[in-house]
């Protein structure tokens, strides 16, 4: 076989894996939509879950995802920031304590997300904590999971300002937190806000922990942060679960609003690095 | 004067001496509280490995390892029970190994194309496409491959269960194509550019150049990248929960209905056992197992990557 047919084949063999990934997500979407519009009612927006499919909505779950994300935010992203700031400004990087703070998080970066769930289980929900399978529980859990995949996020951020900068202003005179306060973070804050929103993104979606915290229950009311909550993907698997076909319909018109988080939130994402990715 | 001199010698950046000027209490009491959020994460694998080995070692009193490790029957909720792990372990990787068939071809087909062969406006396509790839939820993809994948599978003459290995498997493949093509993209783009000058110089082509050069220079990332696609198809819950089912069984037949590990602790977990019952503890036995098997993997993971770093950083 000649050169020019084997790198013709090759090319041709790597569009074909193309087109899986493509090919697949678009089935995905449009499956999706097409089994989804039906449900996509106001009743979805306003209505409790209901074993009548033609009554049920998505309305305490739909709350409860939004309290999550909150929750997660204000735990999330000043422990997530401080954690990279030490890590990328103060922490020596041969003592082996660093060293351990470092792999540890690209560990924990890998560590399936249901195994946080026994974590929460065991410390959060029963155990030492004990604050019961509410709201709260399901926050600090999701805040662990996405933690260390913003930590690393935040990390490269503020890697990204140069050095220069920091002597800059270490020659004027301000001490090193002034310099971080006023220099290295608000030139870091696009980077940062990024990593925010994708972990963010992550959590919302992010249904296996939640499973474990006990929210896989039956909420007719408005959740509450100290009360009993089912979120947003774990009402789909419930909906999935149940045989009747309007079950079903109702799961497709959740995810079509599950997507439309999840994707508008990775959208703004990537503008916000497009639009103010920086080169010094 | 001395120590004045090794800071301004000292590498430019981040450990400028600033012992000289006063001692600046508020800096420090900064650093304590950065220091202190950074220990989150340490007391957070510390809480992870206490939760898993405390009631796992309590379940090893009642339940022999042997017997854990080696039994074939897993039925911990019947009567009477028992608790031979096997058939979860041996169906975690029946699914992992139909979700690798997917993603490692096409991952790495994908990173080679991206970093090799495709020009700046369709990387510009594939990019973002990858992204929407990895931020859809599992869940998600746990009802495609129930409500879309399944259905095909039996139009298509492969008589599937309802709750089959083979949707579930195929399903988290492309699930994982994101992984396994960004990382295996970052090594290839690692390899210098006078490795490629070089072989295009002796007369190969691109193919040849792809393969023969860029390809082995990136190996080890490429292999870590692969670990951690097993690792995350290991830990992967919803679409097995959704798709693959929970009946633990010994059967390498893609049509059939298993359980894995995860699935176990998804469909059992959700709250209902009383604290203190073998059945309770069953889970964090089950967990541990599960987090023993994705640690290897993602230490393997992060050396050969460190290694492909040091290399031609």
């Amino acid at each position: 076989m000649s050169r020019k047919v084997k790198g013709r084949i090759f090319v041709g063999a790597m569009v074909f894996c193309l087109a899986v990934s493509f090919g697949t997500l678009g089935w995905l979407l449009v499956t999706t939509f097409i089994d989804g519009i039906p449900g996509l009612t106001g009743k979805l927006f306003t209505d409790p879950p209901s074993t009548q499919p033609e009554e049920a909505g998505a309305r305490p779950a739909i709350l409860a995802t939004i309290y999550l994300a909150v929750l997660l935010l204000m735990m999330t992203v000043p422990i997530g920031v401080a954690t990279a700031i030490y890590l990328e400004e103060y922490a020596h990087k041969e003592r082996w304590y660093n060293r351990l703070l470092e792999l540890n998080i690209q560990n924990l970066a890998a560590v399936p997300a249901i195994v946080y769930g026994i974590l929460g289980l065991a410390f959060v929900v029963r155990g030492p904590l004990g604050i019961g399978r509410v709201l709260l529980a399901g926050a600090i859990i999701l805040t662990l999971v996405v933690l260390p995949t913003l930590i690393i996020s935040s990390r490269e951020a503020i890697r990204a300002v140069p050095d220069s900068i920091r002597q800059g202003g270490l020659a004027l005179g301000a001490t090193q937190w002034q310099v971080i306060w006023r220099q290295v973070l608000p030139a870091s804050i696009p980077g940062i806000a990024t990593g925010s929103i994708l972990a963010l993104s992550r959590a919302v979606g992010e249904t296996a922990p939640l499973l474990l915290i006990g929210a896989l229950q039956y909420v007719a009311f408005d959740p509450t942060v100290l009360g009993a909550f089912t979120a947003l993907p774990v009402q789909i698997y419930t909906w999935i679960k149940f045989p009747n076909p309007g079950f079903q319909t109702l799961a497709a018109a959740a995810i079509i609003v599950l997507l439309a988080i999840v994707l508008t939130m990775n959208a703004i994402a990537i503008f916000l690095r497009n639009r103010f990715r920086q080169t010094w | 004067m001395a120590s004045r001199e090794v800071a301004l010698t000292r590498p430019p950046g981040r450990q400028v001496d600033l012992s000289p000027s006063s001692r600046r209490l508020g800096e420090l009491v900064i650093k304590g509280i950065l220091a202190l959020a950074a220990l989150v994460s340490l007391v957070t694998t510390v809480g992870i490995v206490l939760s898993l080995l405390l009631p796992a070692i309590e379940f090893f009193s009642e339940i022999s390892p042997v017997e854990f490790f080696t039994g074939t029957t897993w039925a911990p909720l019947f009567e009477p029970s028992s608790f031979g792990v096997v058939p979860l372990i041996v169906g975690t990787f029946v699914v992992t190994f139909w979700a690798l068939l997917v993603a490692i071809p096409v991952g790495l087909g994908t990173a080679i194309y991206l970093s090799e062969y495709a020009g700046p406006r369709f990387r510009g396509v594939l990019k973002p496409t990858l992204e929407i790839l990895a931020a859809i939820p599992t869940v998600v993809f746990g009802y495609f491959a129930l409500t879309a994948v399944t259905p095909l599978l039996r139009t298509l003459g492969v008589e599937v269960e309802i709750f089959n290995v083979l949707a579930g498997g195929l399903v988290m493949g492309v699930m994982l194509i994101p992984t396994v093509a960004s990382l295996s993209e970052d090594a290839m783009s690692a390899v210098p550019q006078a490795l490629r000058d070089g072989a295009y110089g002796l007369g190969a082509d691109r193919l040849q150049v792809s393969t023969r050069v860029v390809v082995p220079a990136a190996i080890s990332g490429i292999i870590a990248s692969f670990v951690l696609a097993i690792s995350r198809a290991v830990g992967e819950t919803l679409i097995v929960l959704i798709a693959v089912g929970q009946l633990p069984q010994i059967t390498f037949d893609p049509r059939a209905t298993i359980e894995t590990l995860t699935a176990f602790i998804g469909a059992t977990g959700n709250g209902d056992l009383p604290t203190g019952s073998t059945e309770y503890k069953t889970i964090f036995a089950v967990g541990l197992t599960l987090f023993v098997m994705t640690l290897i993997m993602n230490i393997i993971s992060i050396r050969l990557v460190r290694k492909f770093r040091e290399v031609y950083d």
